[in-house]
């Protein structure tokens, strides 16, 4: 069919997003979390927070200083204003999942 | 007369000739038939322009003819028929006519007794910019411009189907390369513009036009006339409510399942029948496959990317079909969800695959109220409760025991929700040997099976045999995904 051949075959339309990501580097782990601000974070799935207070319990012990976040539900992204919240107040963030 | 293509509004000449503006080509008798009435009109001083699409010689001996034998003129102005006749002032149409119409054509220019000794009408022909495969070649050459899609060479050597399977646009199934030709046509399909954005289509969040779900209707297999199905399908999908984000992400075997009702699926030639959730009918099978192409493609959700699916089912493919009306004893799930009798509707509901329900004994509505009961029970697992809604979909032999007693949806769903109360020492983990279940919290109480409004009910299926079908949910209500209804548009 004319117009949809090019000069070296077919012509077709894209379908994807054409999304163009951009990399951006990750911040380097820590060697230790001494002195850092620690989130956990809870993503609502059953059983999550078993694990979290377990988590708490240790990373208290050794003086860590803690912030508890939880998602309204794990079936969907967390809101701007929870990663905002998180981002502004920790150095680390350890999310859970379990079930 | 076709109404002209969408977007062609856009495309018409900026200015026109003032005066009367005449399209025409030689080889229409009706056109040959009125060469000495154009003559006549050139001599009265109206400001006559002739455009030609096929001999520039023609009409002879008239001044102010322009060869359009590319037919770029006449496609923009969006003639569909030989002779045409515009009146045009301040650069603009105010009139137009097409055939041969004496009293018309008097009127229109202002000038009496036009073509005398010829007969009073003549209806035109086609326009050479309608004739086949003339009129796709002129979308692409003035429309196509106007697609905003990233353009993909396929190389010459490149066998089609494996090129697209390459560049990982299908879901495992051969699909249809979009040119732009068909990309054209599919958007025949809709009146809305190409460019707007119906959706913002997750994991990857991306604004999504009309365009973008075109290309994909066409890799899927789509006519033109399901475009707007597919518009209304992908526009349900992406709301908050529906989650297609949780639900393309979940380890559980849930996809989304489109449901029709109104004369839409009827026009379309949807499936409501004989294996109405099965394969074979093009409507059905191709609107759900755009759906699930549209995130794939747009959204970029893919198996092993966002989609986590342990086992999935496949219907992820697929799956969509429309729900049996006609022969239904009860109001349509459209107008359940609020919607008019008359109206079209796409229900989106996050559904796991179907299983089937037999009971080819009852002759009681309360006997199969029980059956269906048991077995709906089953959904995810039976001692797990309010976590999961369901589509029980009806056969018409099952629809007719509640049919003849006289039941209602209202009273069917009544029923079942009894029935469906399920002492929770039953349910608790534990319970019967089996670890899951519900929290041991929930032993001295009842617990109903479906949260209120979680059992849809649908009618659908052949005329021959006594089962029914059970699509269980995914995670229901605000935690997961809520049914989303919307009215599909043209």
């Amino acid at each position: 069919m004319r117009g949809t051949e090019g000069e070296d075959g077919r012509v077709v339309l894209d379908p994807t997003g054409e999304l163009v990501p951009q990399s951006r580097p990750r911040v380097a782990r820590p060697h230790s979390l001494d002195g850092l601000r620690v989130g956990l974070l809870d993503i609502s799935k059953p059983r999550g927070d078993v694990f979290l207070d377990r988590l708490a319990e240790r990373l208290s012990a050794r003086g860590l200083r803690l912030e508890r976040y939880r998602k309204p539900t794990f079936t969907k992204p967390a809101p701007v204003d929870l990663r905002h919240e998180i981002a502004t107040n920790c150095d680390v963030v350890i999310e859970a999942l379990a079930d | 007369m076709s109404a002209p293509r969408p977007g062609l509004a856009e495309l018409a000449p900026d200015r026109l000739p003032d005066g009367v503006l005449a399209v025409v080509r030689r080889s229409c008798p009706t056109c040959s038939l009125v060469a000495p009435v154009l003559a006549q009109l050139a001599g009265a001083g109206v400001g006559l322009t002739v455009w030609v699409q096929d001999d520039p010689s023609f009409p002879a001996g008239v001044a102010g003819v322009v060869d359009d034998t590319g037919l770029e003129l006449s496609y923009r102005l969006g003639v569909t028929t030989v002779p045409t006749l515009v009146r045009v002032e301040g650069g603009r149409e105010v009139e137009r006519l097409e055939g041969w119409d004496r009293a018309g054509w008097e009127r229109l220019t202002g000038v009496g007794d036009l073509g005398p000794g010829l007969s009073g009408f003549s209806p035109g022909c086609g326009s050479m910019t309608v004739e086949p495969g003339v009129a796709d070649e002129l979308a692409v050459r003035f429309l196509g411009p106007a697609l905003k899609s990233r353009r993909v060479d396929l190389g010459r050597l490149e066998d089609e189907a494996e090129a697209m399977f390459a560049r990982g646009w299908t879901d495992g199934l051969p699909v249809v390369a979009p040119t732009e030709a068909r990309v054209l046509r599919m958007l025949d399909g809709t009146r809305r513009a190409p460019d707007e954005v119906v959706a913002v289509v997750p994991p990857d969040q991306v604004p999504c036009t009309v365009e973008k779900v075109a290309v994909n209707a066409v890799l899927a297999g789509c006519r033109a006339e399901y475009l707007p199905v597919v518009l209304a399908a992908v526009e349900a999908a992406c709301t908050d409510e529906f989650n297609m984000h949780g639900l393309l992400a979940t380890t559980y075997f849930s996809g989304p399942v489109v449901i029709v009702n109104g004369p839409v699926a009827l026009a379309v030639g949807m499936n409501a029948g004989l294996n109405a959730l099965g394969q074979g009918n093009r409507a059905n099978a191709t609107i759900g496959r755009a759906l699930q192409l549209v995130v794939r493609n747009v959204g970029g959700g893919r198996p092993g990317g966002v989609d986590r699916a342990t086992l999935g089912n496949p219907g992820k493919y697929t799956f969509c079909f429309a729900e049996d009306e006609a022969g239904s004893p009860w109001e349509p799930l459209s107008v359940e969800r609020g919607f008019g009798p008359g109206a079209s509707t796409v229900t989106l509901f996050a559904g796991s695959g179907v299983h089937g329900v037999v009971d080819q004994l009852s002759r009681t509505p309360e006997s199969l109220a029980r059956s269906l009961a048991l077995a709906l029970r089953a959904v995810a697992h039976p001692k797990l409760a309010l976590g999961f809604d369901v589509v029980l979909v009806v056969s018409p032999e099952h629809a007719r025991v509640f049919k003849e007693a006289g039941w209602d949806k209202a009273r069917l769903r009544a029923e079942l929700d009894g029935l469906l109360t399920v002492p929770g020492q039953e349910m608790v983990r534990g319970a019967g040997g089996v670890a899951e279940g519900v929290p041991e919290g929930f032993a001295s109480t009842s617990l109903p099976k479906f949260r209120p409004g979680g059992l849809i009910i649908v009618h659908a299926g052949g005329t021959a045999g006594l089962f029914s079908a059970i699509i269980g949910g995914w995670v229901s209500g605000p935690t997961g995904s809520e049914p989303v209804t919307r009215e599909v548009g043209s």
